[in-house]
């Protein structure tokens, strides 16, 4: 990985911008959970012209559904889902000031055009890691859609959570990158 | 089922009724003035066990060992998975993939330790299950008691139910109904096999009806390709199941069932075997390396299952399971 970065959100434009594929990052302070239904259930208020239940601005959304909390831990294994069932919705939260995303696998070209025009980067975790990445959530509380389990929005509260930025602000792809670094084909 | 006679007050008779394969014993007793019938024994009608007592298994029996075979698959990496985790931090190129393999395997210590789950997605509950024709099953519904073992399973061993309506997306709150692939085998065991499919690398799955004439040649491509377009979204390093031949749906349990193989196994016609390991180093030129941050491991193996197919199909499917490779099997 190229470099080792600390970062505390919220984030600022200056702090996603200064970012590159390959950058492992370790976050601090408060991240949002979102998955298929609940970014479905943002986008729908939105189209309604209603408030969100969250206040997007300069957040990081993590698309992941942990699995239910043993007594005395905070959070069960928390891996990242595949990201591109959220393509649909992610541009129009980026457009409202979103700074960051947290998944795996491919973005849609749209996604990635979003995070160019409106300054947000795309961030890999370990998928299939998510007892190791539960190390890292130091409490955990839902602020909406209770009813969707683990789907629901959770605030987060994370310690030194490890990242690689797979999109940045320019436009790159570590996954195009990487495979053509390694391809032998 | 019953051809039972009504009997006399007060009966203690034995009656014995005959199905094609099994004879089974009845006593009918009167407790108050409700006739109850209840079978007392069962008994191989044909082959060598002929007159032989068949083997009770009772269905608390078989819920226990789902509840505990689920619970175990989640929270414990096969060692050929682990050893594959080694092979791929010793031998892929590339910093970053080896970084990312220390990652999982300091995952999956994690999870055997404070048994936790490997992966916050534990699947779908899929079984595959050899029931011994010899079985008598006792105490209820097999279906049920299956469930019933899922539901305790996810309940107790804090897993996540991923199980949802297809259209109103609703939970069903237990991680039932389970997927149960029953066949009936030889014997007086049952084999049952639990096997939690994550959502990710399923979804990347996909079954093709091929034409006979693109041969062997045009199965390697469509696993390649099929591995190239899912790129990072299944969570590689990936194994690969291969199901050729059969029907549509045949060929789609085929690739799932070979999924059940421990790394490293090969299929034991040579010539199979020696497809799997080219379509295995074609896979790994690919470039897409672990978690697709580029290396060397994008799949730790591929197996292939082959049955005969009709004169005018080529049926292939491809089953695509993430590094989380997680299956266990218990004998009762």
């Amino acid at each position: 990985m190229s470099n080792k970065i600390e970062l505390t959100t919220p984030l600022s434009t200056e702090d996603v911008e200064k970012l590159n594929i390959g950058d492992k990052v370790f976050l601090n302070g408060i991240i949002y959970t979102g998955r298929d239904a609940a970014h479905k259930r943002l986008i729908d208020l939105l189209n309604e012209g209603k408030e969100l239940p969250i206040d997007v601005q300069g957040q990081i959304i993590y698309y992941v559904g942990p699995s239910p909390a043993k007594p005395g831990n905070p959070i069960g294994s928390a891996g990242p889902t595949t990201s591109y069932r959220m393509d649909a919705y992610a541009p129009r939260l980026i457009e409202l000031g979103m700074k960051g995303m947290i998944g795996k696998g491919n973005r849609a070209p749209e996604v990635i055009e979003a995070m160019k025009k409106y300054k947000a980067v795309y961030l890999g975790a370990t998928g299939g890691a998510g007892a190791l990445i539960a190390k890292s959530i130091k409490k955990a509380e839902i602020v909406a859609y209770e009813d969707l389990g683990p789907e629901a929005i959770r605030k987060l509260e994370v310690e030194n959570f490890p990242v690689v930025v797979i999109n940045d602000t320019k436009g790159n792809d570590l996954y195009v990158e990487g495979a053509r670094k390694y391809s032998k084909e | 089922m019953f051809l039972h006679a009504n009997n006399a007050n007060n009966c203690l008779d034995n009656v014995t009724h005959f199905t094609l394969e099994v004879i089974w014993v009845f006593k009918t007793t009167k407790i108050s003035d409700n006739m109850v019938i209840a079978p007392v024994c069962s008994m191989a009608k044909t082959g060598k066990d002929r007159g032989k007592a068949m083997r009770e298994i009772h269905t608390d029996e078989i819920t226990k060992v789902v509840r505990d075979l689920f619970i175990d698959a989640n929270c414990n990496l096969g060692e050929d998975v682990l050893a594959a985790f080694d092979t791929a931090i010793e031998k892929d190129e590339s910093p970053v993939a080896k970084e990312v393999m220390k990652e999982l395997k300091e995952n999956a210590r994690i999870a055997r330790e404070e048994n936790s789950p490997i992966c916050q997605d534990t699947g779908l509950a899929v079984l595959f299950v050899e029931l011994g024709q010899d079985v008598h099953i006792i105490g209820g519904n097999f279906k049920d008691a299956i469930n019933e073992g899922v539901r305790q399973g996810y309940m107790e061993g804090y897993l996540r139910k991923s199980a949802c309506d297809p259209f109103s997306r609703k939970n069903t709150g237990d991680n039932t109904p389970a997927i149960i692939h029953l066949e009936i085998v030889p014997g007086e065991k049952i084999k049952i096999m639990a096997v939690p499919k994550g959502g990710g690398a399923e979804n990347m799955s996909r079954v093709n009806m091929l034409t006979p004439a693109v041969g062997i040649d045009g199965v390697k491509d469509f696993v390649v390709n099929r591995v190239k377009e899912s790129g990072s979204n299944p969570c590689p390093p990936t194994v690969i199941g291969v199901g050729i031949g059969g029907t549509f749906e045949r060929s789609a349990l085929l690739a799932k069932k070979a999924l059940l193989r421990k790394i490293g196994d090969r299929n034991p016609d040579p010539d199979i075997a020696k497809a799997e390991e080219e379509v295995l180093e074609r896979i790994n030129k690919l470039g897409i390396g672990p978690m697709g941050y580029g290396g060397n491991t994008t799949s730790l193996d591929v197996f292939f299952e082959v049955e005969p197919c009709h004169i005018a199909s080529l049926p292939l499917a491809v089953n695509v399971q993430c590094h989380a490779s997680r299956h266990k099997e218990a004998i009762i």
